[in-house]
């Protein structure tokens, strides 16, 4: 939590009126029986009724006050907590958009959208609360006890006594129920999980008639978070009770003590009334003060694991960090170079990549084929810096990735990811997607070289034709030929299609290299493919097999000199391996 | 004003239904209610009592005072333990209800129309089912905690004062009401506010989804900054929406606490009136005013109680539309189960689309009988995925009919329908559970030899045992750190396992490796021997063994036969297997 402070910078000011307003108006609050003591001891025994209805004014002139002093306290805490958790919403997103591929790997989309949705809304909630009512209780609480004192110093004792009693209570069952609101919490993020998860595999649950066994497993997960919201709620069910019996036990106490002192003469009838609305008071404030240790313990909770997902580490070469060098290296500097190259995965046991080294000149053609798992996504994915080499070097234009801007570097790489993505919103803001600035005449040059013209003009609305969610209006090649044009949009230097072109048929597959490869600027391309067909062409190709080059070289070097080059070849052009036997 | 009124009722006896099982509880909690409430009125009575027995120096009845305060402490015993278990009970009421309120919501996501879910973005769905439930909890939980409480503790302490001095009551009573006044004005402006705030987090929620579950490519294309100004723009509206509806219904209590204050100077100064001419003791006068602020507290309580009911009835608003979206029109009564069927499936003028406006597949029909392998091809965007949703009646044909074993599908249970069918997609999904759980997943009983031999049969079984667990690898969220190809494998073995007898086969290939494929093929060939498959390929090797190969072009097909009849007709499909040649 705070760690999370920082970010009421702006709302400081709100932040610290709306609890003085607030003590304001308790102040107020606190003459309240003072006045009523005057009225019973001053009016009512001597029967002075101007007097009474001089302490009525007053009655009303506190009210007043206390009104307007709470509704402007209101107004800075809902306006520091709404503000607070808005920017934290912000801070949590933009945290996220660093977080490198690792990162996000291991952490997981549920649980970063569980973060920023209700755990930021249960802060909201606790911050909000705790600018009324966190200083206001304990004020009313200690204000009443001094109040108290200036009444009667030995019956105020018992305030003296039963405060710290009520603080042991009160911290003891707000200690044993922040651990597992924590848990309830956890378990929320099952439920979450097991609805998303239903949703994305909709098509394969329903083809497997899964859908009972579905129901079944989420009411089991539901189940256990309401047997733990149960258990928490048991013990924080004892807060009310307990402080009751305290309270009123002390009350008990005061009229023992309070009568003999009236007995004595060592105060007055309206002042033992006093004494004992004082001590009821404190009640009510405690009970607001239960409550509300309530919503912060969960919003502290929830706090926690918020500043939990801004501790992670970021990627060195995102947003916050690039300060790396911008500018395109000058001279002849190859496009890519990987120096004894090799990746482990964070948390997993073998290395991904092994001592990969070879060099692209620009404008050259890779191709890199291999079979699956054999760590061809893993290397293209080196050339943007998404993930770090364990060892060894990578370098984009002569320059080493670790020194580079992440932002200028990723503006030289086009990247088409294995999966399609593409977001809600129209083609045209899919396709400027990297590229604001495009010309719609940019932007069908770029799905014309794509092989994506074509149906993109039958759309209704053209550029403007709606996408749907996660792109589920188009088919999958459409969406892998979307995808190619939005990196074709941004021309870049290098192009790297990982696999992406899969769902497209030999035709339309090679009429897109065809098209890249006459694009201006001749772009320097990896493909990552699984079909020979794609990469036959390529001036060098990179065989992969289990995170090592087993070959490098073009197609006729390959086909004579690497045995899993020719496997793969042959599988795939059984004719050729017939003429090659002949 | 009146049209959201009536809906407001409509999911008020919606929710009213939902508490309907936990009706014993919901007696008990009221019974519970009215007990601590009447104890803890009778205590300042006590406590009054004693204060009139301390008049002033030398004039104290100590033993009355002492034996009035045994009694109190009982009291003070008894209502402490009502409270606890009222609090139990109202827990198990509320965290109950929205236990049955998700597991409904989801039971009715399992058969939603498919039409539906594509057209929701998921993380509003996932948002009702979370975010909105928790806050209609919540609502229902201080609602019932304090909205009893509130009304019994009102009722009590009127029939309390009147009994002590109906005078004095008379003016409390026509002061208050100025406090329901205030809070019904309140409450009633902000109920649009806080939809607003419902809809608007409903927005961002969906953002959200989509920019969190996509964050690779939306870094790899260097979109940080203007995503997160497309995040900031709905944050700032979320912001403003939610201040209004706080600020506002935050007015309240103040508001009510004033009415309060009003009342209190009320009853001190007739009651100090009422003292002067004696119709009232100072005990009774100070039992009056502990009245007149309990009496004013739940009104106050109340209306926040009414504020949040608000906030949680704007959600359970949402949560139950979910519930109450018609299903995917049920199974006719008299549906058959089809069991063991042969595998002839027939389209006879099939049309369909999407959207009534632009038709996708109009007038067709072809027929494959049993043990027939089918192949698919034709360009990208063609409606051979749409074909698929159709077969496994994902979606309904508008017009013609789909038959199987010559029955129209419509006539059929879709569960024995869609078991009928093996189908592996191109989107290759799992679920979030051990290898083992997602081969078994058409077959729950299967032994642990079946699920090996399946494994096996998709090449998937020496990738699996290489896992830091084996079979009991546990994959997180969509197939966690698998590639794609090794997640299509186990999906391939999933269906391997079922081995149904007619197969939909979506370029279920395109990410595997040819050397693994080739043995998969060999496998697939095994697997459809004898079973009716339709095979959607890009890869002509693939298709050229097919029975029959469709030709789909622009939701029709254009061309059928098998590969060498195909070829020697020159068409469209020809062209578009030398193609791969003539750019060579």
């Amino acid at each position: 939590m705070k760690k999370l402070l920082v970010y009421f910078k702006g709302y400081g000011r709100d932040a610290v009126l709306a609890p003085l307003f607030k003590l304001f108006e308790a102040t107020l609050e606190l003459f309240v029986p003072l006045v009523m003591a005057a009225v019973i001891d001053t009016g009512v025994a001597a029967g002075d009724k101007p007097y009474i209805l001089k302490m009525g004014a007053v009655l009303l002139l506190l009210g007043a006050l206390g009104l307007a002093a709470a509704i402007t306290a209101q107004y800075f805490a809902a306006r520091s907590a709404v503000g607070f958790a808005a920017r934290l919403r912000h801070v949590l997103f933009r945290k996220i958009e660093t977080l490198s591929f690792s990162e996000l790997d291991t952490v997981g989309t549920a649980t970063l959208l569980t973060r920023i949705t209700s755990d930021v809304n249960q802060v909201q909630t606790g911050v909000n609360l705790a600018l009324r009512l966190l200083l206001r209780s304990p004020f009313i609480v200690f204000g009443a006890m001094l109040m108290a004192f200036t009444v009667d110093a030995k019956c105020a004792l018992i305030f003296a006594a039963v405060i710290p009693l009520l603080s042991l209570v009160v911290f003891f069952i707000m200690f044993a129920t922040i651990p597992r609101y924590r848990k309830v919490q956890q378990n929320l993020d099952g439920v979450l999980g097991k609805t998303r998860e239903t949703l994305t595999g909709v098509r394969v649950l329903r083809a497997f008639a899964r859908e009972e066994d579905e129901a079944e497993e989420f009411a089991e997960k539901n189940e256990n978070l309401l047997h733990m919201q149960r258990f928490v709620g048991r013990i924080s069910a004892l807060m009310n009770p307990l402080t009751y019996v305290i309270i009123n036990l002390a009350v008990l106490a005061l009229l023992a003590n309070g009568s003999t002192a009236v007995d004595v003469g060592r105060i007055t009838q309206g002042e033992l009334m006093a004494l004992v609305n004082y001590m009821l008071s404190i009640l009510v404030e405690l009970i607001k003060l239960a409550n509300l240790i309530i919503s912060i313990t969960r919003a502290l909770a929830s706090a926690k694991r918020i500043g939990a997902v801004l501790e992670l580490p970021e990627d060195n070469l995102a947003m916050a960090k690039a300060q790396g060098e911008a500018s395109l290296p000058e001279g002849d500097a190859p496009a890519v170079a990987f120096r004894n190259v090799s990746l482990t995965y964070r948390g997993a046991g073998d290395a991904s990549l092994e001592n990969i080294s070879f060099t692209v000149q620009k404008g050259q053609t890779v191709g890199i084929i291999g079979p699956t798992g054999s760590g061809k996504s893993s290397l293209v994915s080196l050339i943007g810096g998404f993930y770090e080499a364990t060892e060894g070097s990578v370098s984009v234009m002569g320059r080493d990735v670790s020194l580079w801007d992440a932002a200028a570097l990723r503006r030289l790489i086009g990247l088409v990811p294995q999966k399609a993505v593409l977001f809600k919103g129209t083609v045209r803001d899919n396709l400027l997607f990297g590229s604001e600035h495009a010309s719609d005449a940019a932007l069908w040059e770029a799905l014309r070289a794509a092989q994506a013209e074509d149906f993109i003009r039958k759309k209704e609305g053209m550029l403007d034709a709606p996408v749907e969610q996660g792109g589920r209006n188009f088919s999958g090649g459409q969406k892998q030929r979307l995808t190619i044009a939005r990196a074709l949009v941004k021309q870049p230097p290098i192009l790297i299609l990982d696999d992406s072109a899969s769902a497209l048929d030999y035709a339309t597959d090679a009429a897109l290299r065809r098209s890249i490869r006459e694009m201006p600027g001749s772009p320097t391309v990896f493909i990552v493919s699984q079909r020979t067909f794609s990469v036959l062409h390529a001036d060098l190709i990179l065989v992969m097999d289990d995170g090592k080059a087993v070959g490098a070289g073009t197609h006729s070097e390959l086909l004579s000199a690497c045995p899993v080059y020719r496997e793969i070849y042959f599988s795939q052009f059984p004719e050729e391996a017939g003429k090659e036997g002949k | 004003m009146k049209q959201p009124k009536k809906t407001d009722m409509r999911t008020l006896r919606r929710v009213l239904k939902a508490i309907r099982p936990y009706r014993v509880f919901l007696v008990l909690s009221l019974l519970l209610a009215a007990c601590t409430v009447a104890l803890t009125l009778y205590f300042p009575i006590l406590t009054g009592e004693a204060i009139d027995l301390a008049v002033g120096k030398g004039n104290v009845d100590r033993a009355g005072i002492l034996s009035l305060l045994a009694k109190m402490a009982a009291i003070v015993g008894l209502t402490a333990m009502f409270q606890w278990l009222l609090s139990l009970s109202n827990n198990r009421i509320a965290y109950s209800t929205v236990r049955d309120v998700r597991n409904a919501a989801f039971r009715r996501l399992q058969t939603l129309p498919l039409s539906y879910l594509d057209a929701h973005p998921h993380g509003e769905l996932v948002s009702r089912i979370i975010a909105d439930a928790d806050q209609f909890s919540e609502g229902l939980l201080m609602g019932f905690t304090q909205l009893f409480t509130g009304i019994i503790t009102i009722l009590g302490t009127l029939g309390f004062m009147f009994s002590l001095n109906w005078r004095i009551a008379l003016v409390v009573v026509v002061v208050t009401p100025v406090s329901l006044f205030v809070a019904s004005f309140i409450a009633s402006r902000t109920h649009s506010m806080f939809r607003l705030q419902s809809e608007t987090r409903g927005e961002q929620t969906a953002l959200l989804e989509e920019m969190v579950g996509n964050q690779k490519v939306v870094q790899s294309f260097g979109q940080e900054e203007k995503v997160l100004a497309r995040f900031d723009e709905v944050n700032e509206r979320l912001r403003k929406a939610s201040l209004r509806a706080i600020f506002f219904s935050s007015i309240t209590n103040p508001s009510t606490r004033f009415v309060n204050s009003l009342v209190y100077a009320a009853v001190g100064i007739t009651g100090a009136f009422s003292a002067i001419g004696g119709a009232i003791t100072v005990g009774g006068l100070s039992c009056f005013l502990s009245y007149a602020n309990q009496y004013t507290k739940p009104f106050n309580e109340i209306s926040g109680v009414v504020a949040e009911l608000q906030n949680a009835l704007a959600c359970a608003e949402r949560v139950f539309a979910l519930i109450d979206t018609p299903s995917e029109t049920p199974d006719a009564e008299d549906a058959a189960v089809l069991s063991d069927p042969k595998g002839d499936i027939a389209m006879e003028n099939v049309s369909f689309s999407y959207d009534p406006e632009r038709p996708l597949i109009e007038n067709l029909s072809l027929e494959a009988k049993s043990g027939m392998r089918i192949a698919i091809v034709g360009p990208t965007g063609c409606g051979k995925t749409t074909l698929i949703n159709l077969l496994m009646r994902f979606y309904d044909v508008s017009g013609g009919s789909i038959k199987v074993d010559g029955r129209d599908v419509r006539t059929l249970t879709r569960k024995s329908l869609r078991t009928g069918f093996g189908m592996v997609l191109q989107d290759t999904w799992l679920k979030a559970g051990t290898v083992r759980e997602n081969i078994a997943m058409g077959k729950s009983d299967a032994t642990e030899e079946e699920i090996i031999a399946a494994a096996k049969a998709a090449h998937a079984d020496s990738f699996i045992r290489r896992l830091p667990r084996g079979y009991d690898t546990f994959i997180g969220e969509d197939g966690g750190s698998l590639s794609q190809g090794q997640k299509q494998l186990l999906c391939i073995a999933r269906v391997m396992l079922c081995l149904p007898p007619m197969l939909i086969l979506d370029e279920a290939t395109s990410s595997i490796d040819t050397r693994t494929e080739q043995h998969i093929q060999a496998a697939f060939a095994r697997m459809m021997q004898g079973r009716t498959s339709f095979i959607v390929a890009h890869r002509l090797s693939t298709v050229r063994e097919a029975d029959l190969i469709l030709v789909m072009k622009d939701g029709s097909i254009i061309e059928q036969g098998d590969h060498e009849t195909l070829l020697a007709r020159g068409g469209f499909y020809s062209e578009l297997y030398m193609s791969q040649f003539r750019l060579q």
